[in-house]
């Protein structure tokens, strides 16, 4: 069994942005495992621009963000072993991986950080009823066969869901003489950026249709058409007599992203049901001692430039973790999300371990106007953030709070982040 | 000239197949999809092994599926298909009583099925501590078990195949006559086969063939479909058994039923239909799978459901299984109207027919018949040191294709290569379950569509989910700009 100081499991943007941290908190012994035979992760198939502003203050496309990291990798000596696939983690950081030349292997790690990304939800998921021929794609699915592949799924396309992967989807299938009929989306707003409302869908007239799903699908062998209906926003369901029937050869479902954690469960980890992730402290440590999580595995991002911030942090924090050979523990304070915030990172803050700033990341449970963010503790307000015009699901909200907020009180219950609205 | 010609490659035909390729007999298998298990019955339905308490004494149903049931171990253990005795219980809730737990007891004896108890609700939720509240007791079925019913024809066709039946995919036989002593067997494309014999598995078309030959008993299917719901695999062990409800007039009942590969099944209905092949789920449909599954099951994770489906079970106006040949069509055999437990039955019935035929034709049995057939590696199911010695003999194991479900490239090439192997992503997905987990083929596609196209030498744009017009890519990118 090999051992390895850091291990990071994904080679995608979390887990290359962990790697660089790592390697320059100055972890010798790392690696990265990377299931693809090149690292990215999904920024591969991610050829829009857009990527960066935040990071490098430029637009990038997707391969072109990813290209920096992987640069900056190569140039310290980062080792990111392709093609190579974890089959499990275990409680006490053994990883099992396979790769078709190196075989089976073992690694026993002293920290891991986990950096797999997520996943579409499928059709399945949603329970839509009809037919099931070909011509359904998750919107992701369809991306990578246009752009990795050269091939189209479709040329007349509806797409439900208005997750930004579905909005950029219309917008490229368009660049490719597609006619895109309707995004239809079941909420009364979209969980997609604002600029990619405008920049894929408005400036091409493609419809956005809120509180409207798609409740069949038609055409035996190849999709035929759906019939989209009025969904009433109180009880989510389809209102009778709203139906129309929408000829289409293609649905593009961009229906929320899961983040994979199939092997964190397995490790023992626990997963918050609010974000579908690990539960973590400031420094993104799991429940699992050793192991910690940043990236789309540990919530659902809006923008990789959050992501690489946020494994950058894992990073420094595993390693950190692994030179002073500490155990983590200390005091854990659990953070609580008030009125209007959900899948609030991290859940927990440890009081006896916090020097730096913490930054609680979450998404708007709702669009609210003019609202700012308030962080309690014990019910009493510490901090009241700057007022935001406009706050929706599909943007992640950020608050940095420093740690001098934080009244050192040993019976110090918990943490509040709430939204407060006019 | 051939000794037999069976129609319909689903478990029925495919069983009576296998028996057949134990003799020295020219034997043709005609299917109209383009994979064997396709046809709509055999790989969409319930996958249980019954125990035989439910159909009328006397009749078939009632008489192959107490054969049949026993059979399965040695036949699942040659052929290497999941097969597990996870037992049944039939249900009974607050509102029924138990005098329809009693009845089928006595029904069972009747029929002959072993290893029944009845359990009051004590010991039902001590076995069964997830059930629902309003359970009162349980018939207890302890010969009841699971199955793959796909992976059990694909099974039985392979083995058939290799040991001599020839099989013919994506050929549908319109029309049966005699000609002199024997039969002609016309197919779509026109071409006409001569055979001393005929069998009728066409399942959901089988009325059509006995009634063109045969004037004995006029049949008709009514074709009944069936809605199901699949969860994911992280409830495999809310229940041990198969949870049935008290049977009614359409059927056994909305089940909830783990699965030989982990996830859980929920349904059917039971709605008749005009059309065949008319497998489309309904919102309707689906709504009432959930309110009496939550009976059995109160707290059903929709959060975790992975997929829904329909089959369409091939319900005979005769009310049973019409087997054997018709006095006025000699050499011709039906194995018509398999509906539930066609599945259980059907190793029985192949045997039944197998032996019917054989004897007509005088056929000897062969020295050197092979009653094993591999399965697929299943990377997922194999220890470390397994896994570790597959991947040195074949690198390709060590390359996984869909992540959810834990499927090597390897195991895909050997779907493709193999006896009758995969020319779709849907058959790739029954042969390995490639597509078939959380993600239902998001990741996996693309690269499943690429390693088709390699083995078959196909363009990605010819590669279909399931035959027919399914095609998956309608083209390549900017090929319209250009005009071509």
């Amino acid at each position: 069994m090999r051992e390895v100081d850091v291990l990071i499991i994904g080679g995608g943007p979390a887990g290359l942005a962990a790697a660089v941290a790592a390697k320059e908190a100055g972890i010798d012994n790392l690696l990265v495992l990377e299931r693809e035979d090149k690292p990215g992760g999904i920024l591969k198939q991610c050829i829009h621009n857009g990527f960066g502003l935040r990071m490098f203050g430029e637009e990038l496309t997707g391969p072109e963000y990813a290209q920096r990291y992987i640069d900056k990798a190569e140039a310290l000596g980062v080792p990111i072993q392709c093609d190579t696939m974890v089959l499990s983690v275990t409680g006490d950081r053994v990883v099992t991986s396979i790769n078709p030349e190196k075989g089976l292997e073992q690694f026993q790690a002293k920290a891991i950080v986990l950096a797999m990304g997520c996943r579409e939800r499928p059709r399945g998921a949603l329970g839509i009823p009809g037919w099931r021929g070909a011509g359904i794609y998750s919107a992701g699915t369809a991306q990578r066969f246009v752009n990795l592949e050269g091939l189209m799924p479709g040329r007349k396309i509806v797409i439900l869901g208005s997750g930004d992967i579905g909005l950029i989807m219309a917008r490229r299938m368009t660049f490719e003489g597609c006619e895109v009929k309707a995004c239809v989306e079941l909420m009364p707003f979209s969980s997609g950026l604002k600029r990619n409302i405008v920049q894929c869908l408005d400036d091409y007239g493609i419809p956005l249709m809120l509180n409207h799903t798609v409740v069949d699908i038609a055409g035996r062998d190849r999709v035929t058409g759906v019939t989209i209906a009025e969904i009433d926003p109180k009880t989510k369901k389809p209102i009778a007599g709203t139906e129309q029937y929408i000829e289409c050869d293609t649905l593009l479902l961009s229906v929320g992203l899961i983040p994979e954690n199939e092997l964190s469960t397995g490790a023992g980890v626990d997963i918050s049901r609010s974000t579908q992730g690990p539960v973590v402290d400031e420094t993104l440590a799991t429940s699992v001692e050793g192991i910690f999580a940043a990236g789309n595995v540990l919530h659902v991002h809006d923008l990789v430039d959050f992501v690489s911030e946020e494994a950058a942090t894992a990073g420094r924090t595993a390693a950190e973790y692994v030179k002073s050979g500490a155990k983590s523990g200390g005091k854990r304070v659990p953070v609580e999300e008030g009125f209007g915030v959900g899948g609030c990172v991290p859940q927990y803050i440890n009081l006896d371990a916090v020097k730096e700033p913490v930054k609680f990341m979450f998404r708007p449970r709702d669009v609210y106007k003019a609202a700012r963010i308030c962080v309690d503790v014990d019910g009493e307000e510490v901090l009241r953030g700057k007022p935001h015009m406009i706050m929706a699901p599909g943007e992640m909200a950020e608050l940095t709070v420093d740690p001098e907020v934080f009244p050192s009180r040993p019976d110090m219950g918990k943490v509040t982040v709430r939204l407060e609205v006019k | 000239m051939r000794d037999c010609i069976i129609i319909g490659a689903g478990v029925i035909g495919s069983a009576i197949a296998r028996e057949l390729s134990k003799r020295e007999l020219n034997v043709l298998v005609l299917e109209r999809r383009e994979d064997v298990a396709d046809g709509g019955c055999s790989k969409a339905n319930t996958a249980i092994v019954h125990a035989g308490y439910d159909a009328k004494p006397g009749t078939n149903k009632a008489k192959f599926n107490v054969l049949g049931n026993p059979m399965f171990d040695q036949l699942c253990a040659d052929l290497e298909i999941p097969f597990k005795r996870n037992t049944s219980l039939v249900v009974a809730f607050e509102g029924d009583g138990m005098q329809g737990i009693y009845d089928l007891f006595e029904r069972g004896l009747k029929n002959g099925v072993p290893d029944m108890q009845i359990l009051d609700q004590y010991t039902l939720r001590k076995l069964e501590p997830n059930i629902g509240r309003t359970a009162i007791g349980a018939l207890r079925l302890g010969t009841g078990g699971i199955v793959c019913p796909y992976e059990m024809t694909m099974a039985l066709a392979e083995n058939a195949c290799e040991n001599g039946v020839e099989f013919k995919l994506n050929t549908e036989v319109t029309n049966i006559e005699r000609a002199g002593d024997h039969w002609a067997v016309t197919t779509a494309d026109g071409t006409r086969y001569e055979t001393k014999t005929v069998v009728n598995a066409a399942g959901l078309y089988s009325d059509k063939f006995n009634n063109m030959v045969s004037n004995e008993v006029h049949l008709d299917i009514l074709p009944r479909r069936g809605q199901y719901y699949m969860v994911d695999k992280a409830y495999e062990h809310v229940f041990n058994a198969t949870i049935f409800q008290l049977p009614t007039d359409k059927g056994k009942g909305i089940l909830v039923s783990r699965t030989v590969d982990g996830t859980v099944l929920l349904g059917p209905t039971a709605e008749d239909i005009d059309d065949k092949e008319d497998t489309r789920t309904t919102a309707e449909g689906l709504a009432d799978v959930l309110e009496h599954a939550r009976k059995s099951w109160e707290d059903i994770p929709m959060r975790s459901f992975i997929g829904n489906f329909a089959g369409v079970r091939p319900r005979p106006s005769t009310g049973d299984f019409l087997l054997g040949e018709p006095k006025d069509a000699p050499g011709f055999f039906n194995a018509a109207g398999i509906e539930s437990p066609g599945l259980t039955s059907a190793p029985a019935i192949g045997q039944y027919l197998g032996d019917m035929i054989s004897d007509k034709l005088g056929a000897k049995m062969k020295e050197n018949f092979n009653p094993k057939r591999h399965a697929i590696p299943k990377f997922r199911e194999l220890s470390n040191e397994e896994r570790a010695k597959l991947i040195a003999e074949d690198p390709a194991y060590g390359r996984i294709i869909c992540r959810c479900e834990t499927v090597t490239e390897g195991e895909i090439r050997n779907a493709i290569r193999r006896p009758l192997g995969a020319r779709n992503l849907d058959a790739v997905k029954r042969r390995t379950r490639a597509g078939m987990g959380r993600c239902q083929s998001g990741f996996c596609s693309p690269r499943v569509v690429e390693i088709l196209c390699e083995e078959l030498g196909l363009d990605p744009t010819e590669v279909t989910k399931f035959g027919g017009d399914s095609q998956l890519l309608v083209g390549r990118i900017g090929a319209e700009k250009e005009g071509k």
